[in-house]
């Protein structure tokens, strides 16, 4: 009898809290709708989610099997250098590192993006002006080496950081044409090469 | 000048450093940096802005020459005292939750006849908008010290709070970012700025408590919606409209979490 009544304040009670949680993500939707609107290159249609950017808005990630779909979807996004060489200018990469300009309704262009990774990660010996929401990359090179794997697995993650931590907050930066091939190439330069303030003091 | 010559020396501190001292450094470059604002915010420019803004308040404008010195920003007309510590707040007048601005426009159009889409069509700091940068800069500094008291009763608050906490999560764009991206962790920056967690009390009364603000570096004062819109700007999305419902949704969301805090507005930024 008590599992009787225990079920039924559940059928009563779950479509309704199902139904509210509905109806105010509607709400949130059309919300969005109404209050943006396209200025210059930042169109509006940049405020529709792709699915994986649903999946990662809320308080806490998905759950592992969510996570690890993402992570497979993302990582087939992934472009190796189609002519096999991963490392450009460390001196252009250093640049790109520095400039966090790009993609905003204020920028004329969608080129010529600057890589903003300072914004996030300490990277050279140098610039003490540095972010902490991603991790250290001090001596990026000189502590990991530059076996293959770790070659490829640090192009991945430029390219697209999702593929390795779905709700990354890293942008995909190969992936939704932030940076170039070339731009990417110079980027691993600054990593890896040992002459590169990244490794060298 | 004592606190430029700290700043000098936490300068040349990082300056001449090596890679060990690196850490120490840039907490000194920090709280250089702190140190800064703070001497600055000892006759904050704003004053002058509130001024130009008290003066607007009293003086008779639009189709129907009149002042706003009737308008009700919710304690009652014409009283700006402690106002803004208690907005966003839900009007039964207009039923709608507003904030500060959107408030603002409402008593110009009812008391002064003057039509709002010339505040939410003016480029920043231009125009009606300038004007408005400087009404809110004189309601601010009558709050400057109250508690943050923000009335979470009427059901739509409880409504709003839920669209701003879903707007805050939202990850959109070519970017992949949220509000919660870079304001929803502890003892973050970006480059050398601290970042509130914007998720927890203490966070939410340090950022949404010290905006409206002056800015430094570009000698301008800023309204909140002025804020919300560059943070969306430099997540790379499409633009909020002025005064539209996810400035509110988001404003009611961070100053319901901010609850009890203190305002220091207006602020001091870099």
């Amino acid at each position: 009898m008590k599992k009787i009544s225990t079920l039924a304040v559940l059928l009563l009670a779950l479509p309704g809290a199902w139904a509210d949680q509905g109806e105010t993500y509607a709400e949130f939707k059309a919300m969005m709708d109404r209050s943006f609107k396209t200025t210059g290159i930042a169109a509006k249609h940049r405020m529709y989610q792709l699915d994986f950017q649903k999946e990662c808005s809320q308080e806490k990630q998905p759950p592992k099997a969510v996570m690890d779909r993402i992570e497979a979807e993302q990582m087939k996004t992934i472009r190796y250098p189609a002519d096999g060489k991963y490392f450009g200018d460390w001196k252009e990469g250093e640049k790109i590192a520095v400039s966090g300009r790009g993609l905003t309704w204020t920028d004329k262009t969608p080129d010529n993006n600057g890589g903003g990774c300072y914004n996030c990660h300490q990277m050279s010996h140098h610039e003490v002006s540095y972010g902490t929401i991603g991790p250290s990359l001090l001596e990026y090179g000189k502590v990991r080496g530059s076996s293959e794997d770790i070659v490829k697995y640090t192009w991945g993650k430029i390219y697209n950081a999702k593929a390795y931590n779905a709700c990354s907050n890293m942008p995909r930066n190969g992936d939704a044409e932030i940076l170039t091939e070339q731009q990417i190439k110079h980027l691993m330069a600054f990593l890896f090469d040992p002459n590169s303030p990244v490794n060298k003091k | 000048m004592v606190i430029r010559q700290k700043y000098l020396v936490a300068a040349l501190a990082v300056g001449l450093a090596g890679a060990p001292l690196l850490a120490a450094a840039s907490d000194d470059l920090l709280e250089g940096i702190n140190a800064y604002r703070e001497a600055l915010a000892d006759g904050n420019p704003s004053e002058l802005v509130a001024a130009e803004g008290e003066e607007l308040w009293k003086t008779p404008r639009g189709p129907k020459n009149a002042s706003l010195e009737k308008c009700d920003l919710g304690l009652g007309p014409g009283v700006v005292k402690g106002a803004s510590a208690q907005l966003p707040r839900y009007f039964k007048d207009t039923g709608k939750v507003q904030d500060l601005e959107t408030r603002l426009m409402t008593c110009m159009e009812t008391f002064q006849g003057l039509d709002s889409k010339a505040v939410v069509n003016a480029g920043w700091l231009k125009g009606e908008k300038e004007k408005m940068a400087a009404l809110v800069a004189y309601i601010v500094t009558e709050s400057n010290g109250q508690k943050i008291k923000i009335d979470m009763r009427p059901p739509q608050m409880k409504k709003m709070y839920e669209l701003g906490k879903l707007a805050f999560y939202h990850r959109a764009g070519p970017m992949d970012f949220s509000c919660a991206t870079c304001h929803g962790d502890q003892g973050k920056r970006i480059r050398m700025q601290e970042l509130p967690d914007l998720r927890t009390q203490e966070g939410a009364a340090a950022g949404w408590g010290s905006w409206p603000a002056y800015r430094v570096s570009n000698g301008q004062f800023w309204t909140m919606q002025h804020r919300l819109n560059d943070c969306y700007r430099q997540q790379r999305t499409a633009e909020p409209i002025y005064g539209s419902d996810v400035t509110i949704a988001l404003s009611v969301y961070l100053a319901a979490t901010a609850n009890g805090g203190k305002v220091m507005t207006p602020g001091i930024k870099r």
